[in-house]
Parts: structure tokens; sequence; C-alpha cells
């Protein structure tokens, strides 16, 4: 299973991506939602973990920009923010909605969940 | 105190203290302007048109009074009058009609007083008296014949004017009696003789004595000097002094108020009986005269009194019916004022914890990650995977951030559930949330919580965000009601089909009496110097009211305080409406 983790906190998406390598899942990353687009145009991942607040590109929009180029693709939004809206509009559009900082295991699990 | 308590209005114990935009809030001084005003415009139209009427009415009884007093006096007048102008008359009659000659026949004299006897009555005897004073005939019971009565004033006066009517006096014979004499000129000698006669009182009297006076009245004759002539009832012995003033003559009768040397107040009805030197007086105590203005004036002070008190009763009755409407419709203004204020409140509180949650959120996922990879490093590399202590430090870092992140989330939470939003509630869940944000401040005060709350509890549809405030403040009261060491119990179960009851209770202070009526109420605080604002319970109230709940207290003082909450398990249709308008 490819992954595409998008975040405009490189710091958080380099270490959050490095450590799913090490436990051997396949997991690119990138800090906008363009070059996010640009990579999807390249490469077919099977599940995208975006922010869901990003400059220029939010989450939401990449998500639908994202779905027209691979219908099939997943996906898991993390968020800083809990406001009512954005977590109604992220449960309803995504396998799930975590609130960070998020524990490893748990995005794994929820990554397993969503390739099942 | 308690009829007090029971009857005074809710308003009354309001705290006027003067605190920034409640200068109308002067329930108790609004109550006695208005009780005021009102009896004012009601109460002096009614005494002036009761003055008005009582002098109206007095009036004229006082002159119904008088003009009776008038008419008596009057009608007695002509009838002494005609008494005595009658008896005159046959005198001058029989004097002209007979001549000296032949009354100086005692023969004659005899059938002349007998047919006056018979014909008028109350003649006593009769006699002819020269113009010496000599009597030279008389006929009666005494024995007087020859007697002089030369240089008597009565003698004089009837030579010189025709006739005369003497005062009633007793004589030689000791008994009251007055003379009428007739002057006679004989036509043979051209001498002046007098015809004189006596009459008797007796008669007299009775015309007097035979008027219907109620009462102390008195009816009574005084001569030109105010002595009595005739029996008086209460004025006096016969031949006394009148104790009234006699007031000057007059043709006609007039009618005077005196006031005799008691103090006794007398309507008096004087009349001169012309050609007689008697005054007719008609005395009737003014006091029994107006005995049924007595009666109108008790009637008038009774309706008086009734009207006021029952006027009054009704002033009253409205003003504190209005001012509890006034006072309780401004309650309710304040509650929803201060209510409104408070939502916007916490919602600011919530946003700005959502910024900053937001905020550290960020640099927390970011060390998150970063000694999470550390570790992985550690652990996959091998090369320090048995540095143990290396190990628990890094995990120390995750588990510090995993408790920071759990901070940020409740408070994500906490900032989410501000915007209106039913759904369905487990109660336990409610109360731990509730709970997780005290649970250090109890831990630091060694205040026990217990929770009693039933597993198979059904979820109820309400507002998260308002029921997380009302038991919040709920929460919070009880502990500032306790000192350290106490406990709370939050306590919850199904009452009938349809509805969740919630008990908090604490083992603090308690509430007083006094204060349990109030505590619900806009300001009320016993906290105020502490900086208390008397608006947590109000708005706690006004949440649940809005929820469609119910809520009260029941308190003793030292034991503790309970908090009861009646929760319906659906929300009403009407709050779920106003739910959605707001969230749509």
């Amino acid at each position: 299973m490819k992954i595409l983790l998008v975040d405009d906190e490189v710091e958080l998406v380099s270490a959050m991506a490095e450590r799913l390598s090490l436990r051997g899942m396949d997991a690119d990353w990138t800090d906008s939602g363009e070059k996010a687009l640009a990579m999807a145009k390249t490469c077919r991942y099977d599940l995208a973990v975006l922010d869901m607040k990003m400059p220029k590109l939010s989450g939401l929009e990449l998500k639908h920009k994202l779905t027209t180029l691979c219908p099939d693709m997943k996906f898991i939004f993390l968020s800083g923010h809990g406001s009512e809206s954005d977590f109604k509009a992220g449960c309803a559009e995504a396998t799930c909605y975590l609130i960070k900082p998020v524990r490893l295991e748990e995005l794994i699990a929820k990554i397993d969940e969503a390739g099942r | 105190m308690a009829m007090i308590d029971r009857f005074k209005p809710k308003f009354w114990d309001t705290d006027n203290a003067v605190s920034p935009g409640r200068s109308l809030f002067n329930y108790r001084r609004i109550w006695r302007l208005a009780i005021l005003l009102l009896t004012v415009v009601t109460l002096v139209p009614l005494l002036v048109l009761t003055f008005i009427d009582y002098n109206v009415t007095r009036y004229s009884l006082e002159s119904e009074n008088l003009m009776r007093t008038a008419r008596t006096t009057s009608n007695t007048r002509r009838t002494v009058a005609y008494f005595l102008n009658s008896r005159d008359k046959a005198l001058e009659f029989v004097a002209n009609q007979n001549g000296v000659d032949s009354l100086r026949n005692p023969a004659t004299l005899k059938g002349i007083l007998d047919s006056m006897k018979h014909s008028f009555g109350g003649f006593v005897d009769l006699g002819l008296i020269d113009s010496t004073g000599r009597q030279v005939a008389y006929i009666g019971p005494y024995q007087l014949l020859g007697r002089d009565y030369s240089g008597q004033e009565w003698l004089a006066n009837t030579l010189t004017r025709g006739s005369y009517t003497s005062d009633v006096f007793l004589g030689y014979r000791d008994v009251p009696h007055l003379i009428i004499a007739q002057r006679i000129t004989d036509a043979r000698t051209g001498k002046d003789y007098v015809l004189r006669a006596t009459l008797d009182t007796a008669q007299f009297n009775a015309i007097l004595s035979a008027i219907d006076l109620p009462g102390q009245g008195d009816a009574f004759i005084v001569n030109h000097h105010g002595v009595i002539q005739t029996p008086s009832r209460h004025r006096g012995a016969i031949f006394s002094h009148v104790d009234l003033p006699i007031p000057a003559y007059s043709e006609i009768t007039s009618v005077q108020q005196e006031t005799d040397r008691h103090g006794m107040e007398y309507t008096v009805g004087y009349a001169y009986i012309e050609g007689t030197p008697f005054i007719l007086l008609v005395l009737k105590k003014t006091s029994e005269l107006m005995k049924p203005w007595e009666t109108v004036r008790m009637e008038l002070l009774w309706m008086l009194v009734v009207s006021i008190a029952v006027i009054l009763m009704v002033i009253v009755g409205v003003a504190t019916y209005m001012v509890d409407k006034i006072y309780l419709a401004d309650q309710t203004r304040a509650r929803a004022l201060h209510q409104m204020e408070h939502t916007n409140r916490m919602a600011s509180i919530g946003r700005l914890a959502a910024g900053v949650a937001h905020e550290i959120n960020n640099p927390l996922a970011i060390i998150n990650e970063k000694a999470g990879l550390i570790k992985d490093l550690f652990r996959f590399k091998e090369e320090y995977s048995h540095d143990e202590r290396l190990l628990a430090n890094v995990d120390s870092i995750i588990a510090s951030v995993e408790r920071c992140g759990r901070i940020t989330k409740r408070l994500l939470g906490f900032a989410r559930h501000i915007d209106v939003h039913v759904e369905p509630i487990r109660f336990k869940h409610l109360a731990e949330e509730v709970i997780s944000f005290l649970h250090k401040e109890a831990e630091y005060r060694s205040i026990t919580i217990l929770m009693d709350i039933p597993e198979d509890l059904p979820d109820f549809i309400s507002d998260r965000g308002k029921l997380q405030q009302i038991f919040l403040n709920l929460v919070n009261n009880a502990f500032q009601a306790m000192s350290d060491g106490g406990h709370i119990a939050i306590t919850a179960h199904q009452a009938g089909g349809d509805t969740l009851t919630f008990e908090v209770k604490d083992d603090g202070c308690g509430i007083p009496e006094a204060d349990r009526k109030r505590i619900f109420d806009p300001f009320f605080s016993t906290k105020k110097k502490t900086g208390g604002t008397g608006l947590g319970l109000s708005i706690t109230y006004g949440l649940v009211q809005e929820l469609g709940g119910s809520m009260s207290v029941e308190s003793t003082v030292g034991k503790g305080t309970t908090f009861t909450i009646t929760m319906p398990i659906k929300a009403t249709p009407s709050e779920a409406r106003k739910n959605e308008d707001t969230v749509g």
C-alpha cells in the first residue's frame, strides 16, 4: 500500500513518513497541495493522510482534486483544530478525522482499517 | 412573622443596593409612589364630596328646624293673642252696650259675668271703678267692693289709653292672675269709669301646655322685662327672671340659637303678642332637633370609612400585583440578558481555547513525531536499543506530549460544544468529562467525588455544551460551599417514563432558608464581597429551563445542599426547532 502524507509542517510530515517507512510502509510526503497533486499524477497512491488546514489548498479541496485524479484513493484527515464544521466535514468525507498530536500506533491502525 | 412572610410580595426583599444598571430596580419605591398617587387622586375627591354633602345636609336640616320652630311659635302666638283679644273685645262690647248706670247694678253685673264665664270661660270677677280709683261695683269671689285702686299704674294706663292688659301678678289674692280693663265714659255725667275683669291664668296656661313639643321642648310667656308669666318646664318658677336674652320688639316671629348658662344650645322662637305686655317663647333643645342629623352623619361617616377601606385595599392590592408583575418581568429580562452575555463570553473563551489548542497542537505534533522517530531509530537500528535510560527518557517525552495532547483535545472538545447542537447524550460520559476539568482541584483539596450513574441509564437528547455548563456550574458551586475533605455525589436515575433526574449533592455549608427562595434570582449573591456576581445559579437555572427541564434545591444549613435537575429524555419540539434554526 502506497501512502501520501501532506502537511505544511515539513518537520512533522517528514518524521512521520520516516517512522512509517521504518515499519515497512511505503510512504511519500510533501508540504503543499500543489506538489501533492503533481506527485499523484506520476504515481498511484492508495491512501492520503491530509492536514485539514494548509496554505493555498486546504485539505478538503485537495481531497476533492485527488478524488478526481484517483477515484479509489482513501483519505485520513489530520488537524490541530477542532471546529465543529471541520470536524463534521472531515468525518463525512474521509475514513477518519484525527486530532494532532496523534499516536503513530493509532494512525497505523486507521491506515490498516482504510486499507481493508 | 410567618403571616407577614406569606403575604409579603416577591419584590419586597429585593436588594436595593445601587450597582451599575440597576437604578430602575427600586420596586418598593415604585410601589409606594403608585399607592400614594392612587390614594391621593381617589380619596381627595371623595373627601371633598363628603364634606360638601355633610354641610349641605346639615344646613338644610338646620333651616328646616328653624322654620318648624318659627311655625310653632307663630301658631301659638295667634292662639294666645286670640284668647286675650276675644276677652278684651267682649269686655269692650259689655262696656259700650250697657253703660255705666246699668253696670252699677250688681244684678246686671252678675248676669254679665255669668254669661261671660259661660261663653268665654276664664273670667273670675268683674268690677267697675270710678276715675278716683274706688271700686263702685263688684261681682266675684272676693270682698273687693269699695277697694281703692287710686294711684295704681294700670288705672292710669286704662284711663289714658282706653284699654289695658296687665302682666300676670299675685295681687291681694295670692293667686297668679291677670286683669283686662276697659274705659267707659258715662254718657250722662261725662265722667270716665273703668270696667275691670280678672282672668284666671289656668286656661291661659292650658293653651301653652297643649303645644306638642318633643323632648326638652318648652313654651311659656314672659313680660317685656323677662319675668316668667306662665309655668315653664325647665326655665324656672313663675315670676322669676328667665335666663335667656330677650330680643328687641318685632312684629314678626323670630328664631334664634341661644346658649343658656349651662352651655346647652337651644333653638328659641320669639313672638311679641301685640297689645299685651307678653312675649311668647318656644324653646327646643338644638341637640334634640338635630337628632335625625346625627343618624345621617353616622351613615355618612360609615359610608366614608367603608369606602376608604375598600379603596385602600383595592389600591394596595392592584399596586402590589402590578409591581410584582414588573418585578417578575424585570427578573426574566435580566436573566435573559445575562445569559446572553454569558453565552457570548463562553463562546469567546471557547474560541480562544480552540485557538490556543490549535497553535499548541502543531508544535506538539512535531515534538511527538520527532520523539517517536528518535525512539524508532533507536529501536530499529539496534545501536542504542539496549540503552534503557535513553529509551525511558524518550518514552517520558512521548508520555508528556500525550498528556498535553489530552488537555488540548479536551479544550477543543469544549470549544466544539459551544455551538448549539442537540445529540444523544450518555450522562456518564458527560459527568466524567465535567469532572475531568475539576479533578485536579478535587485532589488538592481532598474532595471525594462519588458518581452513582446506572449503566443502563438511557441516552437522552439534549445540548451537550449547555449540559456541560450546567453541571460544571453546579459542581463548581459545591466546591465553593465545601471545606477541604468534603464529599460530592453525582447521581442519576430514570424518573417515570420520559424524564431523567440528576442530583448534585454536597456536604458543605448549606443555604439558609431565607436565601433559598432567591438563589436563582439574578444578582443574588452571598459572596459579593469576594467577587461573586450572583449570576452562576441564575444562568444555570435559565439553561435548564432552555433545555426543557426543571431545577430545585434542598438544603440544610451545616449539613449540605442537593440540587435536583429533571430533564426530558427527548428534547421538546420547540427546543429542537430552535436549535435547528441556530445550527442551520
